[in-house]
């Protein structure tokens, strides 16, 4: 019965193709939607690992999670170092890093941090070693693939962050590669890490000895420090005297989660922000977009399935003689359901088949062709088990829109519609 | 002497039986009519009473339209239940088996060929063939449709799809389809009513042969006059009846 199943649907060759194709479609949509989101998701939850709180100065708290967590928007401003002090202090803590942000080479960011920044998201050296100096640096493993850059390897950074070299170039104190980092499916591939100092010495800021706080001392040297065309808000982003742009806080207890934010948020100059809070606002904001695009591919799906449905009504119409005669010469009526609901189901399967297909392939292209979604990670090689759901859903329109039509014609009897068809 | 005729016009039951097809009759009626509703008043359509069909004793069923034919065609090969009477086939009762075990008995014992062709038409001929024997035994003989499709002069059109046949190359496919199932009984309604007269001859010709062939009975229903003359077994049936009320009945 299958066979016949098969003759059926390469009879009408046309009409079955573009069936498949339009549920492809519907099912390529919403696979696509739901790897792009899932992965979405996971790379957040991927960068943010093990950063329980960031601390920085005050402004949008979403603004400083995506500038010092994800690395994509521009800072809030900066706060003094001795923030990072005073947060080591504090019950609860187990790991404070500074972070002092500014500059970028070729539009990869350079973070002024310790080592223990890369030790926190999971990055190990691929070669050479940690930054130790100032003006060390160690690179991300895609910076080391763009640009090529080998170990020893000297580079001048750019004022401004991420908008390519737009900046005035720091000439005059150029960077040397040490180290290059194995790739870890996170944000700090694309990072060039270096020591805090290296930062502001490449502003003509001298690092604060261990007993010299005064934040005031160094003004005058800052001034002297060409920032002209700078933007009001990249110029607070930019490392000012001993200071950093943000500390990233892992908690050692979980009282901490209860008590720290508060007591940040109590200092005049500080804020706290919570990755996973900021993130899940975020996502409840892009969520909104996402909803309505998955709403348009169910949409899709239903409509393919109901032009699947009107083509088996039709076909089955016509073929009504030919189900009566199947019947009279021994088939049973199991087995004429069986036969018109495995064309159904061949052309659902098909169709999800298809839909797979595409979607992954969509997924390999857009990761490929657009650098934002290569840099978030996409990949068409991951399976997520929500496409399971999907398929079975295909499935079922298809198994539901052959079954309608087939007792419908069950229902009739054999003798008369044979009478009608003679 | 009887042996030189053609087998079709042997019409002695006891030289059939002798030579290994069953004992008793293929088709049995009793008291057999039907009456259908029609605005609440019940109309007889079909009456034949007693009636019984020999093995090998090939039947033709004349009648004018509305004179019951297929009415009767309907009721032996078990998609119409009668009214009044009872029919066997083979020996069974075919009138009074549930609708599976008449699916049974018919896939076991009964041939159809329609006046329309109906093969299915996204199959070849031998897929039609192929799938008749798939249906009715569970087992496809590949030399055995092979054999029934050069019998009946179709071999070079094999592989072509029921379209692209004629309509006398479509009758000779719907005939091996019949066939191929091995059936006892060969029913045919109207096989010859739309061909013209060399092509009705033809088909009479092929029915008999393949029939006698394959060890089937015909039972052949037709209100075409120019195919009478062929049947030593005749079964006439008359025009309409009068609409007749239940009591009557």
């Amino acid at each position: 019965m299958i066979g016949l199943s098969l003759a059926y649907l390469r009879d009408r060759a046309l009409n079955t193709a573009l069936n498949i194709l339009l549920l492809g479609l519907g099912v390529a949509s919403l696979v696509i939607l739901l790897l792009f989101s899932s992965q979405l998701e996971n790379r957040f939850d991927r960068d943010a690992q093990g950063i329980d709180m960031v601390v920085g100065a005050k402004g949008s708290p979403l603004q400083l999670i995506l500038s010092s967590v994800y690395h994509v928007d521009i800072p809030t401003g900066n706060v003094p170092l001795d923030t990072v002090e005073l947060l080591r202090r504090q019950l609860g803590v187990a790991e404070a890093i500074p972070l002092a942000l500014g500059d970028s080479f070729r539009s990869f960011r350079i973070v002024g941090t310790e080592p223990a920044y890369p030790a926190l998201l999971g990055a190990s050296l691929a070669d050479g070693r940690m930054f130790a100096a100032p003006m060390e640096a160690v690179i991300g493993a895609e910076v080391a693939t763009r640009t090529g850059a080998g170990l020893g390897q000297r580079f001048v950074g750019g004022h401004g962050m991420g908008g390519g070299d737009e900046g005035p170039k720091h000439e005059e104190q150029p960077f040397i590669v040490v180290g290059r980092l194995k790739p870890t499916g996170t944000v700090i591939d694309r990072l060039i890490l270096t020591r805090v100092e290296s930062v502001w010495s490449v502003h003509g800021i001298e690092a604060p000895h261990a007993d010299d706080h005064h934040d005031g001392e160094t003004a005058a040297e800052h001034a002297a420090h060409d920032h002209d065309g700078e933007s009001a808000e990249e110029h607070a982003a930019h490392a000012s005297p001993a200071e950093v742009t943000a500390v990233l806080v892992r908690f050692g207890s979980p009282i901490a989660a209860v008590r720290l934010p508060g007591f940040v948020n109590r200092q005049t100059n500080l804020q706290a922000a919570v990755p996973a809070v900021e993130v899940s606002r975020l996502l409840s904001l892009v969520g909104v977009g996402l909803d309505a695009v998955r709403a348009f591919a169910v949409l899709l799906m239903i409509t393919a399935g109901l032009s699947i449905f009107v083509a088996l009504l039709t076909a089955l119409k016509e073929r009504e003689a030919d189900m009566a005669m199947l019947r009279v010469i021994g088939a049973s009526r199991a087995a004429i359901i069986g036969q018109v609901a495995s064309e159904g189901l061949i052309l659902a399967a098909a169709g999800a088949a298809l839909g797979l297909m595409l979607g992954h392939g969509v997924i390999a292209l857009a990761a490929a062709n657009i650098e934002q979604l290569h840099q978030l990670g996409l990949s068409a090689a991951r399976f997520h088990p929500g496409e399971a759901w999907i398929v079975a859903a295909a499935l079922a329109i298809g198994l539901i829109a052959a079954l309608i039509p087939a007792l419908r014609v069950l229902q009739s009897d054999i003798a008369e519609t044979l009478a009608n068809a003679r | 002497m009887a042996a030189r005729l053609p087998p079709w016009q042997m019409p002695s039951p006891e030289t059939l039986n002798s030579n290994g097809l069953p004992q008793g009759p293929l088709v049995e009626t009793r008291g057999l009519s039907h009456e259908r509703a029609e605005n609440g008043v019940s109309r007889r359509v079909m009456a034949i009473g007693d009636w019984s069909l020999q093995p090998g004793h090939h039947a033709l069923l004349l009648g004018p339209s509305g004179s019951g034919k297929s009415t009767f065609i309907n009721i032996v090969t078990g998609l119409l239940t009668p009214s009044h009477g009872e029919l066997r086939v083979a020996g069974e009762p075919m009138s009074t088996l549930s609708p599976a075990g008449r699916d049974a008995l018919r896939r076991r014992t009964i041939g159809l060929v329609f006046q329309t062709l109906r093969l299915i038409p996204a199959l070849s001929v031998a897929g039609n063939l192929a799938l008749a024997q798939k249906l009715a035994l569970g087992v496809v003989d590949r030399a055995e449709i092979d054999r029934l499709i050069a019998r009946v002069g179709l071999a070079h059109r094999a592989e072509a799809r029921p379209r692209q046949l004629s309509q006398g190359e479509g009758q000779r496919a719907a005939i091996a389809r019949a066939l191929v199932t091995r059936p006892r009984l060969l029913v045919a309604d109207e096989p010859t009513s739309a061909l013209d007269d060399a092509n009705a001859a033809r088909m009479i010709d092929l029915m008999f042969e393949t029939a006698d062939a394959t060890g089937a009975t015909l039972l052949i229903a037709t209100h075409d006059g120019r195919i009478a003359h062929r049947f030593a077994n005749r079964l006439d049936l008359v025009a309409p009846q009068a609409p007749v009320t239940a009591a009557a009945a």
